[in-house]
């Protein structure tokens, strides 16, 4: 069992399993003993268990962190929100148990004896070993400044390294009360948390010690492309100087630069490279340079002794990548097995491929030439930050350097691993020339080119997973874990499975679905809806689905669908909705609720308001704020006390909880702006009177603004209107300025704001009736495609538009405001009851 | 959080509590063992079909459900992994989602079809019109 401590523990096992253990003395497999359960140490555990060694060794893995085996590689998209912690993990706690291996999760080893063949660890025990593995990676360098360090030798609060998912944790914990952030070193680690603080709203500045960024990787010209586009995204650089001073007494407060400048700040990440961690091959008398000195089976000065991953220095070289690291743990498991006791190592061509703060970035060998008839092509264009270069000796290409465009990554890395011989016009190795010859494509590719660096896949792996039946994608990405480490050869992976299969590719069916628990895609969903007269979603589930199942995940789907297909026919069955339609609110992360009520086109009166006041008072709300919608949300209700509340406030409900129409936001338009074109008040008034409440696949938020100086940010609406003049109105559709930014496309000018609710009208319900669940305007449009919707909304190309306004029409005549029914009469016994009983709420506060 | 971030951090509303903040609140994670005692926490027209409501059984919070096709379960009232109200889940034959980051949890064993960890499920039956969970 792992050990409890206060934050969870990844990957960890359930409560109260025990694993029995056969006695020792009775167990005559050999001792095997892992030190450290990141990437390598894990991977090597794999690799044994594959070639059957579960059977010849009794496996122990000791690793300092209290995790299971997570991705490592993917704590940037933690932390920059883009990934959950609970998506990284690679081998959970019980898959340890299940595999009879003895996981010392949270224990740190501290000496090794050599001589009596046993591992000494923190928690005092000592385990024997036949064979010893070291896979202890490295640590954060954290340079020596002043201040860094307490007097207690801990890190200055405040301060962090960015190596394990509990430092990223504390990272992403901090960022909710830092404004400042400062990062020191521009290479890969700095790089990607200054983007990711930089996405959670901190102001951050990097400062890296050398002339250009990712130095180690970059020539001097791509590395200043790769500077403009990091200055981009909002991030100041400081080059060529180094910090020398962390200030604050309790917390870190800034820090000091070589040239007398000071840099304030609330966080500072230190990642100015990484040392590997050999204290313990040092202490147990190990050859250590600058890290474990291994030979070309991965094994130390000692016979029984191997080092692995970061923590190894082979022929010279430390690596600071994955895949050398699996490379190793393949090696290490033949050897340790017997599969093939011959097997060597003989050092890795890295070639990598990043996204490195949003930007693209291949490198594989060297970055400029060395030798006088190195062959050099460079194309460099900083305005699109893209700088491609690649040096050529002997005809061979022994460097490549792709930022900003890795198009030609697939067929340099063959050409780089392997020899391949290069084109004529050595400038197509970059570009594709448009005289027609075809790209070098997956079917030229070599059998044993690798495609993902991360897991070690080549291509015939992937090939070979598919002649043994993998038919789709997914089923070949379990298989072979190609493009399960940083994801960048996805579409290389796919590609590859598909000339695999020759077209023979189980398409998964389950992408086109509209809701998973019933395989069929909306069109043909709807029509059988239609056709069996189907209103409620048990009807559906009983009529459509496999066995009649009903599927969790599929209802509120389902809900949404029949309510656009029947309107005030449909069948309204309370479980089928999720909480928040259940209760007309949104729930919070405490199990309370927020009311948002219409306040249409942000318009509000005194007397509104002195409602609004009374009411959160009188029911302790604990926060009133204003929205981004250009309403007033109450946040903090109480399940039960939402009926009287409404009634209290005698407003109609907002509708922020549904996937819906939300809200118009206005401007204020001709009637007292200067530069008014047009009453966009009256008519985001008039588009929200028309269209509350109405059901759609996701949220549509519309806005109206009287002039292009777009102060209601129309252009970035799933429907936007902008007065012109003249009486004109431009509606732009698709628009979003949320997870995605996108400016609307001009759907058409139309001449009065009687034509823009018409047009408005039809496309909400073409969207309504064709949209896929959840996919918002803005994906929808794009997909479709402009011309096509023109064609079929202007022109009435497919002769439905007086099907469209008749379906839009009978979803507003369905409208009832939900509050007003429900605060009267329940819907269900107990719709209001609280669901967390006895606890004092808010439980979780509301800042 | 800056000195001036506190100054805001108020309720707006005068005579709030502010809570605990939310970094205080620790994973809930499963409940205690079950240790058999009966407890009658509510009669069948208290919770309408498909749905779950919570309740409070010798001092354990839990959430009962009453399936389309009759059948019950019941397990913890708060998600094992951040409190949600499981009450306020949507349900199926195999799982319970709950509303909150919809992890989904088997009712057979508790266990999270994501790895996370598994909720405790307790035995229910009806008896003459009332629900009667075993914590
Ligand atoms: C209350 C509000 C924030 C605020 O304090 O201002 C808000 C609050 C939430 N937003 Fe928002 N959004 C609010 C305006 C916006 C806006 C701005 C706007 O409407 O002009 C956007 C960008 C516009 C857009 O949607 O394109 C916005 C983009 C999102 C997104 C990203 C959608 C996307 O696909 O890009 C989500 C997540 C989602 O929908 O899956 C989201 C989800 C949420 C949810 C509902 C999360 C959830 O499911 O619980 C938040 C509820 C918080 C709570 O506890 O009640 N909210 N959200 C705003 C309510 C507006 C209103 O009056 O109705
Ligand atoms: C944020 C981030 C992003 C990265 N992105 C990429 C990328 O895109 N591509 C890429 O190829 N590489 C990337 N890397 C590098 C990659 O993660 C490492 O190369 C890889 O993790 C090395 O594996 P390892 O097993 O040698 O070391 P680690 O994964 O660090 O594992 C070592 C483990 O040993 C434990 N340990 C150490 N000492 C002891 C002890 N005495 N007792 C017990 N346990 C001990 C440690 O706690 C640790 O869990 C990234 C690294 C980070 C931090
Ligand atoms: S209100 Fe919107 S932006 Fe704010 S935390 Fe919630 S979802 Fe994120
Ligand atoms: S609280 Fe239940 S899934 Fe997060």
């Amino acid at each position: 069992m792992a050990p409890r401590t206060d934050a969870p523990v990844l990957g960890a096992r359930r409560a109260a399993t025990t694993t029995l253990r056969l006695d020792d003395e009775l167990d005559a497999r050999g001792r095997l003993v892992v030190v450290g359960n990141g990437m390598a140490g894990a991977r090597l555990v794999e690799e044994v268990l594959e070639r059957g060694g579960g059977e010849q060794f009794r496996i122990t893995v000791f690793g300092d962190e209290p995790h299971g085996n997570y991705n490592r590689i993917m704590l940037s998209p933690v932390l920059a929100g883009e990934s959950h912690e609970d998506d990284i993990v690679l081998n959970s706690h019980d898959w340890y148990a299940d595999n009879d291996i003895d996981l010392r999760a949270g224990v740190r080893v501290e000496r090794i004896d050599t001589a009596a063949k046993q591992v000494h660890a923190a928690d005092g025990s000592v385990t024997p070993y036949d064979h010893l593995v070291l896979a202890t990676g490295s640590h954060s360098f954290i340079p020596p400044m002043a201040g860094v360090r307490r007097k207690d030798g801990e890190l200055l609060p405040g301060v962090y390294g960015f190596r394990t998912i509990d430092e990223t944790r504390a990272m992403l914990e901090a960022t909710g009360r830092c404004r400042r952030a400062v990062v020191m070193g521009g290479g890969l680690l700095g790089l990607e948390s200054a983007r990711a603080l930089q996405g959670h709203g901190l102001q951050v500045e990097l400062v890296h010690a050398m002339p250009w960024l990712m130095n180690a990787q970059l020539d001097a010209e791509a590395g200043a492309i790769l500077k403009k586009s990091v200055e981009s995204l909002g991030i100041s650089v400081h080059l060529d100087v180094l910090a020398t001073e962390v200030l604050g007494a309790e917390r870190v407060e800034g820090v000091l630069l070589g040239d007398g400048r000071r840099l304030d700040c609330d966080l500072l990440v230190v990642a100015a490279g990484v040392r590997p961690h050999a204290d313990v091959a040092v202490r147990s008398g190990l050859e250590v340079q600058r890290a474990i000195v291994v030979d070309d089976q991965l094994r130390t000065d000692d016979p029984d002794v191997y080092a692995i991953g970061e923590c190894a220095q082979h022929r010279g070289e430390v690596y600071g990548l994955v895949a050398p690291a699996w490379e190793h743990a393949k090696v290490l498991a033949d050897v340790l097995t017997g599969t093939d006791p011959q097997a060597e190592y003989h050092g890795s061509r890295t070639a990598t491929k990043l996204k490195v703060a949003g930007v693209d970035v291949a490198v594989m060998g060297v970055s400029t030439p060395q030798r006088d008839d190195d062959e050099f092509l460079v194309i460099s264009e900083p305005k699109r930050g893209v700088h491609l270069s690649v040096v050529i000796r002997d005809d061979k290409l022994v460097g490549a350097t792709l930022l900003g465009d890795t198009r030609k990554v697939a067929f340099l890395t063959q050409a780089f691993d392997r020899g391949a011989p290069l084109p004529e016009e050595r400038i197509r190795l970059l570009v594709d020339l448009s005289d027609g010859a075809a790209e070098v494509g997956v079917a030229e590719m070599p059998h044993d080119s690798q495609v993902c660096n991360c897991n070690g896949v080549s291509k015939g792996d992937i090939c070979g997973a598919v002649t043994a039946g993998c038919g789709s994608v997914g089923a070949v990405m379990d298989r072979t874990r190609a493009g399960k480490g940083c994801g960048s050869c996805k579409s290389l992976v796919k590609q590859i499975v598909e000339w695999a299969a020759d077209g023979d590719l189980a398409e998964d069916p389950a992408a086109s679905w509209y809701v998973p628990g019933i395989p069929m895609p909306k069109p043909e969903l709807v029509r059988a809806i239609r056709e069996h007269d189907l209103r409620s979603v048990s009807a559906v589930f009983a009529a459509l689905a496999p066995d009649g199942r009903d599927d969790a995940k599929s209802k509120m789907g389902l809900t949404s669908l029949l309510k656009m297909i029947w309107g005030t026919d449909y069948l309204p069955e309370k479980d089928a909705e999720f909480i928040n339609d259940r209760v007309h609110a949104n729930i919070q992360r405490d199990g309370t609720f927020s009311v948002v009520p219409q306040m249409k086109g942000g318009v509000t009166t005194p007397a509104q308001l002195r409602r609004i006041a009374d009411v959160a008072e009188k029911y302790e709300v604990p926060m009133v704020k204003v929205t981004g919608g250009q309403r007033i949300d109450l946040l903090g209700v109480r399940k039960e006390d939402l009926p009287a509340l409404w009634a209290d406030l005698g407003m109609p409900s907002g509708y922020a909880y549904g996937k819906s129409m939300r809200t118009v936001k206005t401007c204020v338009g001709s009637d007292f702006c200067r530069f008014g074109l047009g009453d966009s008040t009256q008519l985001g008034i008039d588009l929200e009177t028309r269209f509350q409440g109405i059901e759609s696949p996701a949220k549509m938020k519309l806005a109206v603004v009287g002039c292009p100086r777009n102060c209601a940010e129309a252009y970035v609406k799933d429907v936007g209107v902008v007065a012109v003049g003249n009486g004109k109105w431009e509606v732009y559709v698709g628009g979003a300025a949320g997870a995605t930014v996108r400016k609307g496309d001009l759907l058409a000018t139309v001449d009065s704001p009687e034509a823009v609710i018409e047009l408005a009208g039809r496309f909400m319900q073409y969207y309504r009736e064709n949209a896929n669940w959840l996919e918002r305007t803005y994906d929808f449009v794009p997909r479709v495609g402009l011309e096509r919707i023109r064609t079929v909304l202007l022109e009435d190309g497919e002769g439905i538009v007086a099907d469209l306004d008749a379906g839009m029409q009978r979803s507003i005549d369905a409208y009832t405001d939900p509050w007003g029914q429900d605060a009267a009469t329940p819907a269900t016994p107990g719709q209001f009851r609280p669901s967390l009983p006895l606890v004092e709420l808010p439980k979780v506060p509301v800042r | 959080m800056t000195a001036a971030h506190v100054e805001t951090a108020r309720p707006t509303t005068p005579g709030t509590e502010l809570g605990t903040p939310a970094t205080e609140v620790s994973t809930p994670g499963p409940a205690a063992p079950v240790r058999g005692k009966e407890h009658v926490v509510g009669r069948v027209a208290d919770i309408p079909s498909g749905e779950g409501r919570a309740f409070v059984a010798g001092g354990v919070q839990v959430a009962v459900f009453r399936m389309r096709d009759g059948s019950l379960h019941a397990t913890q009232a708060a998600c094992p992994h951040a409190g949600g109200p499981l009450a306020d889940g949507q349900t199926d034959v195999d799982v319970l989602v709950c509303p909150l980051h919809l992890y989904a949890y088997r009712w057979s064993d508790g266990a999270s079809t994501s790895g996370a960890a598994p909720v405790r499920v307790y035995p229910v039956r009806e008896q003459d019109g009332a629900f009667v969970v075993t914590v």
